[in-house]
């Protein structure tokens, strides 16, 4: 017996306090039990946490952008998109330097298709950039050739730009080394060097090609002409052939001879919707690393100059998708409640012997194929199926409108209520097993009918089972995929066969994960939801 | 005993059979009739059929033959919600996902009754089983005791005029049950009902009940007051299962002026009182209770036939002493004797005689 008077804490035999000593010998249960789970506990870790979390990750990530046009981005930030115009031609030139890379790298379509998610049309505009890139600048680099013929040699570039120490070091055998920029390039010519920078590691990386062999492409000739009008008097920083062949062609940009090109018009030739300022508006959207877009888009919603703004009409489709989501799972769980319900009573008030025998037949759909039972459903309801010319034999209904039962709403609730039952059955049935038939007898001896002793008395008791099974059902159907798509048609489809199709066919992973999480976020408001109305402690699975 | 045309009768089972499968009688041939205001016991070995009984008499269970009738009427086609009888459950049955006040009330909303009086009746139950201050809870935050008492006030609180409990004190500990006995019957008496009270338990069905049926094998054995039960059992069932008791077997050699003589099985005589044996020649078993042996030759009666017997264990028992002998080939004979000033304590190994007034012995079916 425990001492209640005793003040202070309560001492073991040995002196220590009570408390201690017995967090002592709980301690190393707990680290037994805690080895026990620890496999499972690393499986649902990388299985479902992980996987889950990326998700959640995947549905704001939006470093695609600022990664393949990194200083598109930086420029286009100084442009108002309200002021109903095209961005200045920095910005397109900064493109081209951007764009070039890209599509040597192949990463072009994917910016596009990134930015299409969110205006349509932008895919095809950079896929079609993307071949033509490496002509923008085209006229600079005829002009530095005729001007002179080592403007055409990759010697010459070498000369202006690369580091000397990273010269020596080709020298030797093996590969060569990344290409390093010489500072005195770097602070002469920022925009060329830049331009040449990528394009030399561009090519030591995609092509395996040395740039002392390949000449520039035409971009790099631009950012040239761009720094040398910005800064005649780059050239004062290099010496010998460098010096010299810089000095002319600063001395031609000066005089005015050398002819000018827009990097705007070269894009605009390429495609007239570069200068769309709705692309640009897009792009200066979306460059931030981090978007809300996918998950705008998974409420079609749109951003817009005030704010997020409701998608015009025609182009809603995720509201309608969750609400015909919930609504039909909601009707999927009570017509299992109903179906269930009379079947897990008769299960729980039969004989054992009797009751495990038709357990059998409620648990028989487990053990066929999900795949065969849809199928089989299919049969059952089609037009030409068993249903209906039973019906039209009957004369219920004529031959000529037979009944629409499948690929629509109705066609999904029959088949997945009877996918689902035995989930609703089996929480039921664990919960009625365990109230005592007396109840009922009590009920009655106390003057009660038959119906109010069950609705007064037994049915109460059975609710935890109810709730049970209704979770459950509903947290399956909510998410359920295979039913619907082979039995839904247009109309019965669920918001999970969405997000199958932006992952395997649009493969907008973005806006998957953002209507998993949203699914998500509703079954645990759901489910939080239950919780405060009927409390969780009610749910008895068993 | 039964009789239809007996006016007094509130209870009548008249010659009602049970059988569950069809092939074995459960409830063989009972007959029973209880005035109002008895407190009757049904007491029998476990699967006696008693609880069969219960549910046959509240409509849960419906008489394979026979006829069951209350006040006059018969039920057997009254369905239980209809017949206004109270009852008492051995697991109490409390309903889990109810209060206790809302327990107390179900009968009395079931019977449409205003809210005002409801509350009226449940207070004044309550009140009755001493659990005023219990009302707001659920009957799991209560004690085995507590629950017992609500489910008494339960099966009251709509004033029936019949309760029958089905026993009601089997998860008590010792303590409780002996004081729930007495508030029982206290209540009974007090408010006029009618019981009809299943048990298993001895002790309890003599100290709660006006009558006590002893149940065996579907059959009352034997109906009557506690006294009459113990001191004057009608077969060897009823005086086995009743109280302590020692047998002896042997033969009937006479039967003369209300006295039967009966020879043991070792060739010994003593003198019985005739009960279920008519002629000389019978096999009779013979039962003399523990406190009616007597060893002291000098309260003796002079001229009683007396018989051997060997001590072979002496129990104190603080109040009293128990002994037991070895009789005519029997280990098992008990004596009791009360702890008096001027008892001898017998001491293993000595040799007495014993005797009994011829009235105490009684001569049974074999
Ligand atoms: N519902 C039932 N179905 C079949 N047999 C039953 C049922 N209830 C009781 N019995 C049988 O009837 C006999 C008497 O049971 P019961 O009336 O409960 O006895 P008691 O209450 O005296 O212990 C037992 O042998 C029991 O097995
Ligand atoms: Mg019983």
């Amino acid at each position: 017996m425990s001492d209640i008077t005793q003040s202070g804490p309560v001492l073991a035999a040995d002196g220590r306090p009570l408390k201690r000593s017995l967090a002592r010998a709980l301690r190393m249960q707990k680290i037994r039990a805690l080895m026990l789970i620890a496999p499972l506990l690393l499986f649902v870790l990388l299985t479902f946490i992980l996987p889950i979390a990326d998700m959640l990750f995947r549905s704001v990530e939006n470093r695609i952008v600022q990664d393949t046009l990194p200083q598109t981005v930086v420029a286009v930030q100084d442009w108002d998109a309200d002021s109903g115009e095209a961005p200045p031609d920095a910005v397109y030139e900064a493109l081209a330097y951007d764009l070039v890379v890209a599509a040597e790298r192949k990463q072009h379509t994917r910016v596009g298709t990134r930015l299409n998610y969110e205006t349509p049309g932008i895919s095809s505009l950079f896929r079609k950039a993307g071949r033509r890139v490496d002509e923008v600048g085209e006229g600079y680099l005829k002009q530095f050739a005729a001007l002179d013929p080592a403007w055409g040699e990759p010697q010459t570039f070498m000369s202006v730009f690369a580091d000397p120490e990273w010269l020596a070091s080709r020298a030797g055998a093996g590969d060569e080394p990344p290409f390093q920029l010489s500072e005195t390039a770097h602070d002469a010519l920022p925009k060329a060097s830049g331009a040449y920078m990528n394009f030399a590691r561009t090519i030591q990386e995609e092509d395996n090609d040395s740039p002392a062999e390949e000449e520039p492409w035409a971009p790099v000739y631009m950012a040239l002409h761009s720094d040398l009008a910005a800064n005649p008097q780059a050239a004062q920083a290099f010496s010998g052939d460098a010096q010299r062949l810089l000095q002319e062609a600063a001395a031609l940009i000066e005089s005015g001879q050398m002819e000018t090109e827009s990097a705007r018009d070269a894009f605009v030739k390429m495609d007239k919707d570069w200068a769309d300022p709705e692309v640009w508006r897009t792009l200066k959207t979306y460059a931030g690393k981090y978007t809300n877009g996918y998950f705008l888009n998974a409420a079609d919603l749109q951003k817009s100059p005030d704010g997020p703004e409701l998608r015009p009409e025609d182009e809603r489709i995720y509201g309608t998708l969750f609400l015909r989501t919930l609504i039909m799972s909601l009707a999927i769980t009570c017509s299992c409640i109903v179906l269930g319900y009379p079947v897990a009573w008769i299960l729980a008030n039969l004989p054992s012997r009797t009751a495990n025998m038709l357990m059998i037949l409620v648990l028989l759909p487990f053990w066929t194929s999900l795949l065969v039972r849809t199928s089989a459903w299919k049969v059952m309801l089609q037009q030409q199926g068993v249903i209906n010319d039973t019906l039209v034999w009957l004369g219920l209904v004529s031959d000529s409108d037979r009944l629409v039962m499948i690929n629509n709403q109705f066609g999904t609730i029959v088949a997945m209520t009877h996918i689902l039952l035995p989930f609703m059955i089996l929480p039921m049935y664990s919960v009625m097993q365990t109230i005592n038939p007396t109840y009922l007898r009590a009920a009655k001896s106390l003057g009660a009918t038959n119906w109010t002793a069950f609705w007064r008395v037994y049915f109460p008791q059975s609710v935890p089972g109810i709730g049970a099974g209704s979770i459950l059902v509903f947290i399956l159907a909510i998410g359920y995929y295979i039913t619907p798509e082979l039995v839904g048609g247009t109309k019965g489809v669920f918001i999970s066969n969405r997000i199958a199709f932006h992952i395997s066919q649009s493969l907008n992973w973005g806006l998957a994960a953002a209507l998993g999480t949203i699914l998500l976020v509703i079954v645990l408001a759901l489910y939080w939801a239950y919780d405060k109305i009927v409390g969780i402690d009610n749910v008895k699975l068993g | 005993m039964a009789d239809a045309s007996n006016v007094d009768a509130f209870v009548e089972f008249e010659r009602v059979q049970k059988s569950y499968d069809g092939e074995n009688l459960v409830v063989k041939d009972l007959n029973l009739t209880m005035p109002k205001g008895e407190f009757l016991t049904m007491l029998g070995p476990s699967g006696s059929g008693k609880t069969t009984c219960l549910m046959m008499l509240a409509g849960f269970e419906t008489a394979t033959h026979g006829d069951i009738r209350l006040d006059g009427t018969s039920i057997n086609n009254i369905p239980p919600h209809k017949r206004g009888i109270g009852m008492v459950f051995q697991n109490y049955a409390l309903f889990p996902h109810m209060t206790i006040a809302e327990n107390l009330s179900f009968p009395l909303e079931v019977r449409n009754m205003g809210k005002s009086e409801r509350e009226e009746k449940v207070k004044r139950a309550l009140d009755m089983v001493e659990m005023g201050a219990f009302g707001g809870r659920r009957p799991a935050q209560l004690s085995g005791g507590q629950q017992q008492r609500i489910a008494l006030a339960r099966a009251l609180v709509f004033e029936p005029e019949l309760v029958l409990m089905d026993e009601p004190l089997g998860a008590l500990d010792k303590q409780l049950r002996e004081k729930m006995q007495f508030e029982i019957t206290h209540l009974a008496h007090r408010l006029g009902i009618t019981v009809v009270y299943v048990t298993h338990d001895q002790t309890e069905a003599l100290t709660m009940s006006d009558r006590v049926a002893v149940f065996d094998d579907g059959r009352i054995q034997q109906i009557a007051p506690p006294d009459q039960l113990y001191e004057s059992p009608e077969n060897s069932f009823v005086a086995q299962f009743i109280g302590e008791n020692n047998t002896l077997e042997g033969t009937v050699k006479e039967i003369k002026n209300g006295i039967a003589l009966v020879q043991l099985d070792d060739g010994e005589l003593i003198d019985c009182k005739p009960v279920n044996v008519s002629q000389p020649g019978e096999r009779t078993r013979v039962s003399i209770r523990p406190e009616r042996v007597e060893y002291n030759k000098d309260r003796l009666q002079a001229g009683v036939h007396t018989l051997k017997a060997e001590v072979l264990e002496f129990i104190y028992m603080g109040d009293i002493f128990r002994t037991r002998l070895r009789v005519a080939g029997n280990d098992e004979f008990i004596i009791k004797t009360r702890n008096a000033p001027d008892q001898v304590r017998l001491q293993p190994g000595q040799q007495i005689e014993i005797g009994w007034l011829p009235e105490d012995c009684r001569a049974l079916d074999a």
